[in-house]
């Protein structure tokens, strides 16, 4: 199997921060891999690096065969696009939902851009009903379902997701992993997804990297983590931590 | 349950806005003793109006009534304002989810704390900034000196948080609210700062209205839980017997997170009933 984004040894330093201390990783094509730990582990910061969204220091970042340099050209982003957190924070408060599909589009220049607004609609569970509202008129569960159809619509082979569902209520976070995971068999994507939460972490992905302040602690599957089959203490805090609270 | 600390009986919070009347609580009754009681509900089910409306907290463009609304027999809808703030701090306490939010930023964390504890009490200076040192250790801050002189800025989360549990007990509340105490918060630091919360509340036999929106936390930490929906109480049951919830909702929620070891593709989503809500 072929890697779809291999990083090796990324340093990413914010004035004199270094938020990413030498970060390894390898994700194949076709596969769903995590990244956990807790805020401040760089997690979100590997992430934004790899779409061009950080600063590196050095190490080097390499995407579908292509080792990316400082700037991302348009066909980068024809290969990856990224969902993020907050649906109130990332869609355009005074742009309909229409407005905010066809950006992308015209960006690089596709012709059908009606066929493909629609369709992607449809393929996040919106109808076309929801074409010209604006985000505000929007629950939060459909926002983020508009931010996946604003990644999907340029048909991206990899999907960054960085904590997609930890601003959402449980039922919507339930409905919203399940369009994802669709999109996911459909497409034959690769995803890259950041949780907080094992659990999540474990139920999309078959592998996952543990992070702790700006370091990788390990790599596991998921069927290690299940079976508690890990060996820094590290992650067995946090399996514990998400198993709930014990009295003691 | 040793004696009623709290009675709510027919609770509604209303809002008036410019499309007609939200009604946000609508109609929600319970009794709270010296124990710990959960109400769990998803982002609009009126679970923290609910917390509110008890402190006293509600917008003013918001119309409150109840049948019955009352703390240790007092009626918190018929006394004053002023009579309703001295109570507010004193005897009734509330932790708010964001301390990033919460705390006042231009005030440093031993002041915020000598500040709650001389509105409430007659104490001298030395006295008070003892008693603030005191608390800062009850809920396991290290340093407690250090942090006395810091301003919110300068810490944490879960020492924020820590600060704000510790300004919440010092004058020694006998009911407290706790709105999502730990949510903002890593889920390592979340076990921590429960874990203090849970002594401290036990240790001095307070009443806890835990208010959140995770419903397996709330059962691993209350005895009692009250499941919201839509502005109304659908379930309510002993942390115990989650696992025998009758109601459809309360099944839903707990069934449509993803849990470690339970593999299931897809996941099981809430079918949402209209006569739920009725």
């Amino acid at each position: 199997m072929t890697a779809a984004i291999t990083v090796d040894g990324l340093e990413v330093i914010f004035d004199r921060f270094r938020a990413l201390k030498g970060v390894s990783l390898e994700v194949r094509s076709g596969e769903s891999f995590g990244l956990v730990g807790e805020s401040g582990s760089g997690k979100s910061t590997l992430l934004r690096a790899i779409a061009g969204l950080a600063p590196v220091a050095s190490g080097s970042i390499n995407v579908n065969g292509k080792t990316l340099g400082t700037r991302r050209d348009k066909a980068f982003y024809r290969e990856v696009q990224m969902v993020f957190q907050d649906p109130y924070g990332s869609l355009h408060p005074r742009q309909t939902v229409d407005r905010l599909l066809q950006e992308p589009l015209a960006i690089h220049g596709f012709a059908d851009g009606e066929k493909r607004i629609e369709r992607a609609l449809d393929e996040v569970g919106l109808g076309n009903g929801f074409r010209f509202r604006y985000a505000h008129q929007l629950s939060g569960g459909q926002r983020q379902r508009v931010a996946i159809a604003r990644a999907l619509i340029l048909e991206p082979s990899i999907l960054l997701l960085d904590e997609p569902t930890s601003a959402l209520d449980a039922s919507v976070q339930a409905e919203v992993l399940n369009l994802l995971e669709e999109v996911r068999r459909r497409r034959k994507l690769t995803f890259l997804m950041v949780s907080h939460d094992l659990a999540i972490i474990t139920h999309m992905c078959e592998r996952l990297m543990v992070m702790q302040s700006g370091e990788a602690v390990e790599n596991l599957t998921a069927a290690q983590l299940v079976a508690h089959r890990v060996t820094e203490d590290y992650t067995r805090n946090l399996l514990r931590a998400s198993e709930g609270f014990v009295r003691a | 349950m040793s004696g009623t600390l709290l009675e709510v009986d027919d609770l509604r919070v209303d809002f008036p806005t410019r499309t007609g009347l939200v009604q946000a609580v609508r109609g929600v009754s319970f009794t709270l003793g010296r124990e710990r009681l959960g109400i769990v509900g998803e982002s609009g089910s009126g679970k923290s109006q609910t917390g509110r409306a008890i402190m006293g907290l509600t917008p003013p463009q918001a119309r409150i009534s109840a049948r019955k609304l009352a703390f240790d027999g007092i009626d918190l809808l018929g006394i004053s304002p002023r009579q309703r703030r001295a109570l507010r701090g004193n005897r009734i306490a509330m932790i708010l989810q964001d301390p990033k939010y919460s705390l006042d930023p231009v005030m440093s964390i031993g002041r915020q704390i000598v500040e709650t504890l001389r509105t409430h009490e007659k104490v001298s200076k030395a006295e008070a900034r003892e008693r603030a040192l005191a608390m800062l250790e009850a809920v396991q801050i290290r340093d407690p000196k250090r942090v006395f002189d810091l301003h919110p800025h300068e810490v944490s989360g879960g020492m924020g948080q820590r600060a704000m549990i510790a300004m919440m007990l010092i004058a020694g509340p006998e009911m407290m609210i706790a709105d999502e105490p730990t949510s903002a918060l890593d889920v390592t630091v979340q076990l921590d700062v429960l874990g203090i919360l849970d002594k401290l509340v036990s240790d001095r036999g307070m009443g806890l209205i835990f208010i959140s929106h995770d419903l397996r936390l709330v059962s691993s930490f209350c005895d009692r839980v009250i499941v919201m929906y839509a502005g109304k109480v659908v379930e309510q049951l002993k942390a115990s017997e989650l696992g025998q919830a009758q109601h459809p909702y309360t099944r839903g929620l707990l069934n449509c997170m993803p849990r470690i070891g339970f593999e299931r593709h897809p996941l099981p989503v809430l079918d949402r009933k209209p006569e739920w809500a009725a």
